[in-house]
């Protein structure tokens, strides 16, 4: 099996300067527990976990500390053993307002009785690894969060012939990917057999971007003598390569339709991170407590590749990079592209964090927009085949219905197109508000209608 | 025949006939016009704010005049709008308490803390999406004008990204209500003059982190009411407008000034 060039294109895309020099070469370090975890309930895509402990519980490593509520919710475990020193709403990783969990740890770091190991996985049945990722509190660890028993659990009627490990990591800045592909192939590589065994696909590839030839050779090395369709995916640097639906385009040639899923073309994608978790999970029985995050940027002295709790503060990982130094712009969570600003560093890392980025106050300088000059360039970027500017004008102007009409819900906020605007107008904010303010609307209409039907 | 009378003549017939087509259409196509909705819509202050809930003077005439509606809806009218319109029915309505929009926040640009620059859309919806703005509370007022891009009036006013309600030119239209994306402004009898300004139900200490002026929940206000007129929800404390509330002494008793006596309209005070 030899690694092949991705035989098909993303639509558009940009090709900002990748920047990931500074932490590629360096091997993924262990940190320390922090002296302090603050461990939100809400680090999936989905309703947010109830938190099941209390003040002054004693918890163990591996504990169940908010449980899902819901369908599309995750479970989130306590990262090592201590005392919960308060469960109150305060700002996390994302920016946003969630129920936090704050542990002080014993320093012991005791483990609580794990989950039996499925070491024979493959006679085992898909219904029950499932629910073990959904016990294991898995989330998709490529950035949105969308939790993994989820995406594994189709519903009837649809099938999937093809896994996609992502391993593209197209977001500047970033190697926590690159450094677990390298360091845990073979991790990556169960975890991926066994989503394949989950699904009953038959074809399963990883991507990954032609930036990291050391990736490809190590995970082509892992793959090596694998039975069935399977094989590694050379595809072209460019960015939003690891989108989800940009990356069943450029693997299959498959186009996800309008306000559809992957599952409607037969496809599931599923980042590496995530398949190194799966394979934790079943095979050890081992919940997610913990993530490779890059921490990067002009502005960190000593940038590094640590694997730390979830729930350790921003902050502390900073001070574990020697600090910050010069003139710090921003401290983004997440890359550069899709990342958020943080305003307070006293946040604790997500599940979902995948870098920390200190940039200089002249790579964060600010600008103002300017009316749109109609050159076209954002259709030209647009992976997702938009009218950027013409949409920004409609949702300037609060012309929503317009704004549905050329499908603002299919903008996947990647932000080519603001990378590219020469009149640098807010863009993906637009698109937010749009996209927000249109569900919206649309659930209101859907109300009202039930509402009719109801008084018939 | 000289051709100028020829012409004449069949012009002129053109026209008598045309005149006669017309007298004939507008006799059997008229539409009759219920007299009282005409007075009813003159009687109505014509501004078309859509307070009352319907899409304007007019269609809220027509209601009052075929449905069983009541005649107290029309915010900006008050007291002689209602008056007109019972004349003009033989119905008999007493007018509400006229009602003025009140922005339940007091922190400015000075007091409150700023978590971040903001150089984003100037729009508050789109400030609240991406993060919340600049300021730090997350329940504040944003500052960005958007209910008073919708005030009919020109009533609201933002300085130092704050919004005011200036309450001599309210209509009391609530349309600001459903502008705010943090869900800020309430309409207020005119004649309260104390509130509390402020919505956010963090408890004291993390009110303290990011506000001068929040209601940190210390409950010396219901205390000093008997909680009555002001009650605690949580740790907020909240004005009860159904309960009569006489005290502006309340206002020196809170230790943040996060309770306000705002004298109420003038022209209204001297009646």
């Amino acid at each position: 099996m030899t690694a092949i060039r991705a035989p098909f294109r993303i639509r558009g895309g940009v090709h900002p300067h990748d920047s990931k020099s500074a932490t590629s070469a360096l091997p993924v370090e262990t940190a320390a527990v922090p002296p302090r975890l603050l461990v939100s309930a809400s680090q999936h895509l989905g309703a947010p976990s109830k938190p099941v402990v209390k003040k002054g519980d004693a918890v163990l490593r591996g504990q169940v500390i908010a449980e899902a509520s819901g369908y599309v919710s995750s479970a989130v475990h306590a990262p090592t053993s201590g005392t919960v020193k308060s469960v109150t709403s305060m700002l996390t990783a994302t920016a946003r307002h969630a129920f936090v969990v704050e542990i002080e740890p014993d320093g012991q770091d005791k483990w609580v009785e794990p989950l039996h190991p499925m070491a024979d996985w493959t006679s085992a049945a898909p219904r029950d690894l499932v629910n073990r990722i959904a016990a294991a509190g898995i989330v998709g660890m490529g950035g949105a969060g969308f939790p993994t028993q989820v995406k594994l659990s189709p519903p009837p009627g649809k099938s999937i012939d093809t896994v996609i490990i992502n391993g593209a990591e197209c977001e500047p800045f970033l190697t926590a990917d690159h450094r677990l592909m390298l360091e845990q192939s073979d991790a990556v590589w169960l975890g991926a057999r066994i989503i394949r065994h989950i699904l009953g696909a038959s074809r399963l590839f990883v991507g990954i971007e032609d930036n990291k030839p050391d990736a490809i050779a190590a995970m082509e090395k892992a793959m090596a003598g694998a039975d069935g369709e399977t094989g590694v995916i050379i595809l072209k640097s460019r960015y939003p390569q690891g989108a989800e639906k940009q990356l069943i385009r450029s693997v299959t040639g498959r186009e996800v339709p309008s306000g559809g899923l992957p599952m409607d073309v037969g496809a599931v994608v599923e980042n590496v991170a995530t398949a190194a978790a799966v394979a934790a999970a079943v095979t050890r029985g081992v919940p997610l407590t913990e993530r490779v995050i890059t921490i990067t940027g002009e502005c960190v002295k000593n940038p590094r590749n640590l694997l730390a709790r979830v729930g350790t503060p921003i902050s502390w990982l900073i001070e574990q990079c020697g600090g910050l130094t010069g003139s710090v712009g921003k401290v983004i969570s997440g890359g550069p592209m899709m990342g958020v600003a943080l305003p307070d560093l006293d946040v604790g890392a997500n599940k979902t964090t995948s870098g920390v980025l200190a940039i200089s106050r002249e790579s964060a300088r600010q600008f103002g927009s300017e009316p749109c000059i109609a050159c076209g360039r954002c259709v030209i970027a647009c992976p997702s085949g938009l009218l950027p500017c013409t949409l920004s004008e409609h949702i300037e102007a609060e012309q929503f219905d317009d704004a549905e009409r050329i499908s603002v819900l299919d903008c996947i906020e990647c932000g080519a197109c603001a990378f590219e605007c020469p009149a640098r107008r807010p863009l993906v904010q637009h698109m937010r508000q749009g996209k927000q303010t249109v569900l919206t609307r649309r659930r209101a209409r859907e109300a009202a209608a039930r509402g009719k039907e109801e008084r018939k | 025949m000289d051709p100028v009378i020829q012409h004449t003549i069949l012009i002129g017939m053109a026209g008598l006939v045309c005149g006669a087509l017309l007298a004939l259409v507008s006799h059997y196509f008229a539409v009759h016009e219920d007299p009282t909705v005409e007075a009813l819509t003159a009687a109505l202050p014509g501004i078309n704010c859509g307070g009352c809930g319907y899409a304007g003077c007019a269609a809220y005439a027509k209601a009052v005049a075929t449905e069983n509606i009541g005649l107290d809806l029309c915010k900006p009218g008050g007291a002689e709008t209602v008056a007109k319109m019972a004349a003009i029915t033989g119905r008999t309505a007493s007018a509400r308490e006229r009602e003025v929009a009140v922005v339940l926040c007091n922190g400015s640009r000075e007091r409150a803390r700023q978590a971040a620059l903001y150089n984003g859309v100037a729009d508050c919806a789109a400030a609240d999406l991406v993060a919340g703005g600049g300021k730090s509370c997350r329940f504040g007022c944003l500052g960005f004008g958007s209910c008073a891009r919708v005030c009919p009036t020109g009533a609201i006013e933002i300085a130092d990204s704050l919004a005011v309600v200036h309450p001599e030119l309210c209509i009391g239209c609530g349309k600001c209500t459903g502008a705010c994306p943090r869900k800020l402004i309430k309409l207020v009898p005119e004649s309260r003059s104390i509130h509390v300004l402020c919505i956010n139900r963090d408890r004291g200490p993390d009110v303290k982190k990011v506000c001068d002026v929040g209601c940190i929940g210390c409950t010396l206000c219901s205390k000093a009411c008997n909680n009555e007129g002001i009650k605690m929800d949580g740790f907020l404390a909240v004005v009860d407008y159904t309960v009569p509330l006489n005290s502006p002494e309340i206002a020196t008793k809170c230790p943040t000034k996060a309770i306000a006596v705002r004298p109420g309209v003038k022209k209204e005070a001297a009646a």
